[in-house]
């Protein structure tokens, strides 16, 4: 890529949203999933007994399950959020780049 | 214990693995089981017809890399299962399930976390700079030979560490299942491997993961609803019949066990499984078989669906091979409870879900699932030979050795020599490695893609100062650190060279070897003044402008 490219699609202000907009947005959400992830497993390091409690005095379930599916889901649905986003908004605000650049 | 034998392997010259003992005792060779190999035949017939027909449309290297870019994200979020769901997760995860309960599905979410974390910072600049391996990302601004030499070494050994895991298991588990003999039925899945990625490349590699993928999801869903359908598809009833039959009142399979006992090792498993994942060089190479960003994100998006959906089942499996197969006198291997007591199954826990199989559709359904785990590996050990071929004709050949003025012919002759190479090698690795105890060598892996691929990999997308000097000292410390403290940890200095202690006290050395690539990449960049470490700061900003707009990138629409 030439550097007056470059330099043109840096001061392009759809290029400053897109790379400030989709940077924050994948930040947060690998935060979200390692904030998650390492809770789970320090909560196993630290304290286990507290993923054995019972769902209910009369169950064997523990409370350990039903968190283990829901970190499973919830990966699957970040992957969703930002898969959504991404493919629609930022590949709109993308386009126009491509679109600006191909117009000289 | 018979551990005198030390087997010492040169790999690339740098990496020593020491291996000695066996896996699970003798394995006992099963009569012929002939639906099995008839479900086998067909899989066999049908993924060569296919490979026949991908070997007529692999025309050039970017077909035989890349399947000509042309993949959907769908087919290659499916494609990715297949290549991640290995027979060592499917066998290995439902046995661990079910001889520990929770301990399983607590191993599983770390398999699955990396993928979020590959979607949100690795996909997108991988396909943007990358054309077919990562190795292409990792020296887009720094010096080619010495980046490449390098992430060829890391994908080469990566790959070889995860062959013999995969050779060997293999082996053992055709032998049980087939009743054909061990060398037998390496030889076998090692021929079929070349032809499928010779003749077929990628597209034929794609499409037998792609098949795979659907066969395990199929049949692993067929045992989850057979095993819901005897509690009313009630979760509680399935975990307090699974309590009783082990007749622990401590509810030890509800609970975390023992697998990650302290900090240290909980965080540095949780390390080597996320950044390992993001540093397979096989799985990094799927992402350039899609046209652009958008399919490279549903891919993962697809991928992490697939795997966590057979996670689960997975789980479920496990304890349905707790109520239907533990403590069940069919399955049982008397022998070996005559001498040990408890009750051991047949072929080791490996097999649990072998037995559930039989348990709940008899011998057709056991010979169906036997023909998908050995189809497992299959597209399992396709992936990853291709990706060494790739490093091999791509990073070392074209790269290092013709410095970039190789022809795309000669460039895919090589990679198909280098795949031959590489499959003779795995047959060879596969049966010197049969008595050996290799608990470490998928541990290893990952750890090596942790600490040596992935830092270089991530550093030179998003950090401007990384230098060439950097990211090959870094890297290759991060590399040397992790098989020292693999060879001087519990599994090999004390269950296989039998020395008293281990000298590195952690099973997991991720945390420790991920930390020193990261810190002297860091170093060796920020004190590097030379002339090269100037321009290849300088270069940032035009690869990070591709980066994100994929503006230039390979195989996109010409803007």
């Amino acid at each position: 890529m030439k550097q007056e490219l470059v330099d043109k699609i840096k001061a392009n202000p759809d290029y400053q949203e897109l790379v400030s907009k989709r940077s924050s947005f994948s930040i947060k959400l690998t935060i979200a999933m390692l904030v998650v992830y390492f809770t789970f497993i320090l909560t196993i390091a630290f304290n286990p007994a507290a993923l054995g409690a019972r769902i209910s005095p009369d169950s064997v379930t523990t409370i350990g399950i039903p968190i283990g599916i829901a970190i499973i889901l919830f990966a699957f649905i970040l992957t969703g959020i930002y898969t959504k986003r991404a493919n629609g908004e930022f590949d709109d605000l993308n386009n126009k780049i491509k679109q600006s650049i191909k117009e000289d | 214990m018979n551990m005198n034998r030390i087997f010492l392997f040169l790999i690339l010259g740098t990496i020593a693995v020491f291996a000695s003992g066996t896996i699970d005792g003798e394995i006992v060779k099963q009569p012929l089981n002939v639906s099995a190999i008839i479900m086998f035949v067909i899989f066999v017939s049908g993924t060569l017809g296919i490979t026949y027909w991908a070997a007529k449309r692999t025309k050039s290297a970017k077909d035989f890399y890349t399947a000509g870019g042309g993949i959907t994200g769908f087919q290659n979020g499916m494609a990715i299962a297949g290549d991640y769901m290995s027979a060592a997760s499917f066998l290995g995860i439902s046995g661990l399930v079910y001889l520990k309960g929770y301990d399983g599905l607590i191993y599983s979410i770390g398999f699955l976390v990396g993928w979020p974390i590959i979607l949100f910072m690795i996909a997108e600049p991988l396909r943007n700079l990358g054309k077919y391996t990562f190795a292409d990302v990792a020296s887009y601004r720094l010096r080619q030979t010495p980046i490449r030499s390098l992430a060829a070494a890391g994908s080469i050994a990566t790959v070889i560490l995860y062959l013999i895991a995969q050779m060997v298991g293999a082996g053992k588990l055709i032998q049980l299942l087939f009743g054909l003999e061990y060398e037998i039925a390496v030889v076998l899945v090692g021929v079929l491997m070349i032809l499928y990625v010779t003749f077929g490349g990628m597209l034929a590699t794609t499409w037998v993961q792609i098949i795979k993928a659907f066969l395990l999801l199929s049949g692993a869903t067929f045992m989850a609803i057979a095993v819901m359908a005897n509690f009313d598809f009630d979760f509680s009833a399935l975990f307090a019949k699974a309590v009783e039959m082990k007749n622990t009142e401590s509810l030890d399979i509800m609970s975390p066990g023992g697998l990650v006992s302290d900090p240290v090792s909980a965080i540095s498993l949780a390390v080597a499984l996320m950044f390992g994942t993001a540093g397979l060089p096989h799985i990094l190479m799927r992402f350039f078989t899609v046209s652009d960003a958008k399919e490279a994100r549903k891919s993962v998006f697809f991928a992490t669906g697939f795997i966590g959906y057979f996670y689960i089942l997975t789980f479920i499996i496990g304890f349905g091979a707790i109520v239907m197969v533990f403590q069940n006198p069919q399955y049982l291997d008397l022998a070996k409870q005559a001498i040990s007591g408890g009750s051991p199954i047949l072929g080791g826990k490996n097999m649990a879900a072998i037995h559930l199989s039989h348990a709940v559709g008899g011998d057709f359904f056991l010979g169906f699932i036997s023909a998908v785990a050995f189809a497992t590996i299959l597209a399992v050990v396709s992936g990853l030979t291709l990706a060494g071929a790739s490093a091999i004709s791509h990073d070392l050949y074209a790269s290092v050795f013709k410095k970039g003025k190789a022809d795309g012919m000669a460039e895919m002759k090589v990679s198909r020599i280098a795949t031959i190479a590489l499959g003779i090698i795995a047959i060879f690795m596969g049966i010197a490695f049969e008595q050996q105890n290799i608990a470490f060598v998928v541990g290893l892996a990952f750890a090596i893609a942790a600490s040596a691929n992935f830092p270089i990999l991530f550093l030179s997308m998003y950090w401007s100062k990384l230098t060439t000097r950097g990211a090959v000292v870094g890297g290759s410390l991060g590399l040397a650190t992790a098989v020292a403290l693999v060879v001087l940890g519990p599994i090999v200095w004390v269950q296989i060279l039998g020395n008293a202690e281990a000298i590195f006290p952690y099973k997991y050395p991720a945390l420790f070897s991920v930390t020193v690539s990261f810190v002297s990449i860091w170093f060796f960049s920020i004190t590097d003044g030379s002339h090269d470490a100037v321009a290849e700061r300088e270069a940032f900003e035009a690869q990070y402008v591709r980066s994100q707009t994929g503006i230039g990138a390979e195989g996109a629409s010409e803007h």
